[in-house]
């Protein structure tokens, strides 16, 4: 049974509609991610989990109840829902132990105490409870205020940009120990952010939104490899949409010449799309008689990312490893390593 | 090889007067603390003789018992008033809508403008014999005198009242701010963590304000202590009151010190308190501002009940006094032609405008020094001296807990002996008697003011200039600009609000002072306080309104300006309540 359920859930204010028409679910112990840019609703959407937005239409359920419908909305407190903020919200005036006791303040002082105990030192901060949160780093921070937000075991955890204020190298050393730490636990987890290599490390199942819509709900392989939606495809990773024109033997004639795969629909012939083109689809190999010429790298460390132009004017992005080096304006040959086709309708191409 | 002697000069040039800029900072702030000094050293100083200790001990047997006593009553008082009444209007503006709500936010900074002493004299008018209230008590009833009791405004538990209805803004101002700053998520957090909407202003909303709400009830007790008006014309025996007594009633200077050092050690108490209260504040400004929380609406009698709450203390701190002066004014339209009300306008009018041009003058030396000595420290030469740049700063801040008998008391002493040592030179060398150069005129009174108002503009220009960063210089520099230009073009402009405030919040607190005017003003020189204060002290308390009446006029000027600084926070505020995608919930990322 899915813990967590939304069916056709609207979250507007007047005439702005933020969440527009979102169905997802979540099952037991799953981690769930919502991605998407900057003002595309799934903080919102996040908040109306917790109670803290009404909903204008669908309903959200949790583990079978129903706790928001335009009718009836079950305040925050009453969900048993945990909450990670983005900047924490750790109270400054309550050390740290009587942070993460607040949510269990009801329970008898020992089992309180047990209970923090084993949170701080889950979290690898066993005796820091007399310490105010002032005194703490940002990455203590925030594993203080998962702490807090596990110490009542919500039912489900809520995690807004948690990992947003902490610099890069911190983030994915704490995306990892948190996955351990939810698994461990086994909390069902919902988390919302910008950064697809946080939603990779953490997420089970994930979602791309955008003005308010759901695009996707996926794994995150899915939504690498079968974007079901070019602005899915745009948002994960990089690559390129070519023009496609489907073949009467169901191949997709581009500019990098037939491409071949199971995927292109019966009854499609004739069609015009756009393919997307991952970097990694395309190897770069002198021998190859499909040339393109260089015309911009970027280095990238463990390997070039390269754009080339094709006889047509369009353009594909390709990886090498920094040892094999090209200069722009070279000519290179391309060999295809594409195992699956991923066609959208035409028109969204940018070449 | 010229050029490098050019260079090296220049530097020369311009290390010689940054340091001699960054000397004159701790001499600056000695000379402002003077007063506090010299006060300070007296109560030693009083230990030394026999006569002195003497006078001491018949301070501390006769009358000090009493002083402490009512002014800890006052204070305690007071405290509890402001408490209420501030975090009460603070809370209900924040935190709901009701009709009317808009209105009272700046309303309730209106009592701000009412000197309490004038604040004091309206209600002795209306609350007297033939005042409204009795009058219309005996028509209704047809009581006569001695059929009836009526409480005696002018006592201790009146003068609570009117300082406790004219000081809670200070309360209300400072604990709304941190409400307003409380971050929406720590009150989120609560919730997801089982806490219900009041529970959540009771266990983390108010809490996190504690220290808000210590600083503005620290600042109340400190107008209170340095209260002379009102507690005089109640009949109120308090520290201020027994200094001036001592010095003029009794004329014994030594033991009007020794008071004035027992009310500073009141004070520093206060300032210490105050201090770490908002030290303790910095921390409790965790997470980002309170973004959007949506208001709770009341409705019916809850609205009603939160409008009257809050509508009260607008109405006994600040309409009924207002309506009093006016109706004083209309009676006494004859005053307004007199010339002598306009000779004392223009004498304060002068007197509060040279205070304020020469204070802000005082506040940009000394917070360019600061900020000059802040950026050289990266440079690595001289953490020290960073350090004691500061500490001057602060220094020179001291003055504005200080009472102004205080000071008063402070700045006569060492000027009155400065002058003796001027006359008996000039006697000896020109033969001429110059007179009191210093404290028999104006001077003495600019000198107080300084010491007394010299904080309020060097906290509006500081925080002018630390909007301006190194980075905007620099900037500027490589745009280029030369070092002059970067102040012409780039911090004059910047800077030309924060002088414009600073000059006229000093403006307006000169106007309002009362006691070191008293104290320092040259004689037949008066001023609209003290016109205002001979009048009621006088019983012609009609004759007080004009005077009274031009006062609050320009106290409402800093009111203003203050309510249109919560307005543009407001206006913030329902920025964020309006969420657009991309403007509010998501943070813009790089």
């Amino acid at each position: 049974m899915s813990l967590l359920k939304l069916s056709g859930v609207e979250v507007g204010y007047g005439r702005n509609t933020i969440v527009d028409n979102v169905t997802f679910s979540l099952k037991e112990g799953e981690i769930g991610c919502l991605l998407g840019p900057s003002g595309c609703g799934k903080t919102t959407l996040l908040r109306a989990i917790a109670g803290f937005e009404p909903v204008s239409a669908g309903r959200i359920e949790l583990a079978g109840q129903l706790v928001s419908s335009p009718a009836q909305q079950l305040p925050p407190e009453k969900r048993g829902v945990g909450m990670v903020f983005q900047d924490f919200a750790l109270f400054p005036h309550l050390t740290v132990f009587e942070n993460v006791a607040f949510g269990i303040r009801h329970q008898p002082t020992d089992e309180q105490r047990k209970r923090v105990n084993q949170l701080l030192s889950h979290v690898g901060l066993a005796g820091y409870g007399p310490r105010y949160p002032h005194q703490l780093s940002g990455g203590q921070q925030q594993r203080i205020a998962l702490a807090r937000a596990l110490a009542p075991k919500p039912r489900l955890l809520l995690l807004d940009e948690p990992f947003s204020s902490l610099d890069a190298e911190l983030r994915e050393s704490l995306a990892t120990e948190v996955r351990k730490l939810l698994k461990e636990e086994g909390i069902t987890a919902l988390l919302v952010t910008h950064d697809q290599q946080e939603a990779f490390a953490l997420a089970d199942r994930a979602g791309v939104m955008y003005h308010g819509r759901l695009l996707q709900w996926d794994t995150p392989y899915g939504l690498y490899h079968q974007p079901s939606h070019h602005l899915v495809a745009d948002f994960i990773g990089v690559g390129v949409l070519m023009h496609g024109q489907i073949t009467d033997d169901l191949k997709v004639q581009t500019a990098l010449g037939l491409l071949v795969g199971d995927d292109v629909p019966r009854g499609a012939e004739g069609e015009a799309v756009d393919v997307l083109i991952r970097p990694d689809d395309i190897v770069i190999d002198d021998s190859a008689e499909r040339r393109a010429r260089i015309v911009a790298r970027g280095f990238r460390g463990s390997h070039f990312l390269y754009t080339a132009e094709l006889g047509d004017g369009s353009h594909v992005l390709c990886m090498a490893s920094s040892h094999h080096e090209y200069a722009v304006g070279q000519d290179v040959g391309l060999r295809l390593n594409l195992d699956h086709l991923v066609l959208f309708p035409a028109g969204y191409c940018d070449t | 090889m010229v050029n490098a002697l050019r260079n090296s000069l220049i530097n020369a040039r311009k290390g010689f007067w940054a340091t001699w800029q960054q000397l004159s900072l701790p001499i600056v702030a000695l000379i402002i603390c003077l007063p506090l000094i010299v006060v300070g050293v007296s109560f030693f100083i009083g230990l030394a003789g026999e006569e002195q200790r003497a006078t001491l001990a018949h301070l501390f047997d006769n009358v000090i018992g009493e002083y402490v006593r009512h002014s800890a009553i006052l204070m305690v008082g007071v405290g509890l008033l402001v408490l209420v009444i501030g975090v009460t209007a603070a809370w209900l503006t924040t935190a709901c809508e009701f009709p009317g709500v808009k209105w009272l936010r700046w309303a309730l900074l209106l009592p701000l403008a009412m000197p309490a002493y004038i604040t004091a004299y309206t209600y002795s008018g209306m609350l007297s014999f033939e005042g409204p209230v009795q009058s219309g008590l005996r028509a209704i009833t047809g009581w006569q005198l001695g059929d009836y009791f009526f409480p005696e405004i002018r006592s201790l538990t009146g003068a609570i009242l009117v300082m406790g209805f004219v000081l809670f803004p200070y309360v209300y101002l400072i604990t709304r701010a941190a409400f307003i700053e409380q971050s929406r998520a720590a009150i989120e957090a609560g919730r997801t963590l089982g806490l219900g909407p009041w529970a959540s202003f009771y266990r983390v909303a108010l809490p996190m304000a504690r220290p808000a709400i210590a600083t503005g009830v620290t600042l109340a007790l400190m107008e209170t202590l340095a209260d002379y008006g009102t507690v005089h014309f109640y009949g109120v025996t308090t520290f201020t009151t027994g200094i001036f007594r001592t010095w003029y009633g009794m004329a014994d200077k030594v033991g009007a010190l020794q008071l004035a050092s027992l009310l500073l050690s009141a004070v520093v108490i206060l300032m210490v308190v105050e201090r770490i209260s908002r030290k303790q504040s910095r921390y409790h400004h965790a997470g980002r501002a309170q973004q959007g929380s949506r208001a709770m609406k009341l409705k019916g009698f809850k609205a009603f009940a939160a409008f009257t709450a809050c509508f009260l203390p607008v109405l006994f701190g600040f309409l009924l006094p207002a309506l009093q002066l006016l109706v004083w004014s209309y009676d006494r339209l004859d005053t307004w032609l007199d010339p002598n009300f306009w000779n004392l306008i223009g004498n304060s009018l002068t007197l509060a405008a040279l205070a304020a041009i020469i204070t802000v003058i005082f506040a940009l030396w000394l917070c360019y020094g600061k900020r000059v000595a802040g950026k050289r420290t990266i440079a690595g030469n001289g953490a020290t001296i960073a350090k004691i740049t500061r500490g001057s700063v602060a220094f020179a801040s001291l003055g504005y807990a200080i009472p102004g008998v205080v000071i008063a008391v402070g700045v006569l002493v060492p000027l009155t002996w400065l002058d003796h040592r001027i006359i008996s030179f000039s006697e000896s060398v020109f033969g001429v008697n110059p007179g009191l150069l210093l404290s028999g005129t104006i001077i003495a009174l600019l000198f107080a003011y300084l010491v007394r108002f010299l904080s309020i503009s060097i906290q509006t220009v500081d925080s002018g200039l630390s909007q301006i960063s190194h980075a905007m210089d620099e900037s500027g520099r490589i745009l280029g600009l030369k070092s002059k230009e970067v102040l012409t073009r780039i911090h004059f402009p910047l800077l030309r609000t924060s002088l414009l405030t600073a000059g006229i919040l000093v403006f307006v607190d000169v106007l309002k002072e009362l006691p070191a005017t008293l104290v320092l003003r040259p004689f037949n020189f008066n001023t609209l306080a003290v016109r205002a204060y001979e009048m009621a002290g006088d019983e012609r308390l009609a004759d007080a309104g004009p005077a009274a009446l031009m006062i609050v006029l320009a106290g409402l000027i800093p009111v203003i300006l203050l309510s249109r600084a919560m307005n543009r926070r407001q206006q913030q505020e329902a920025r964020a309540l309006d969420p657009r995608p991309g403007e509010i919930y998501e943070p813009v990322k790089a």
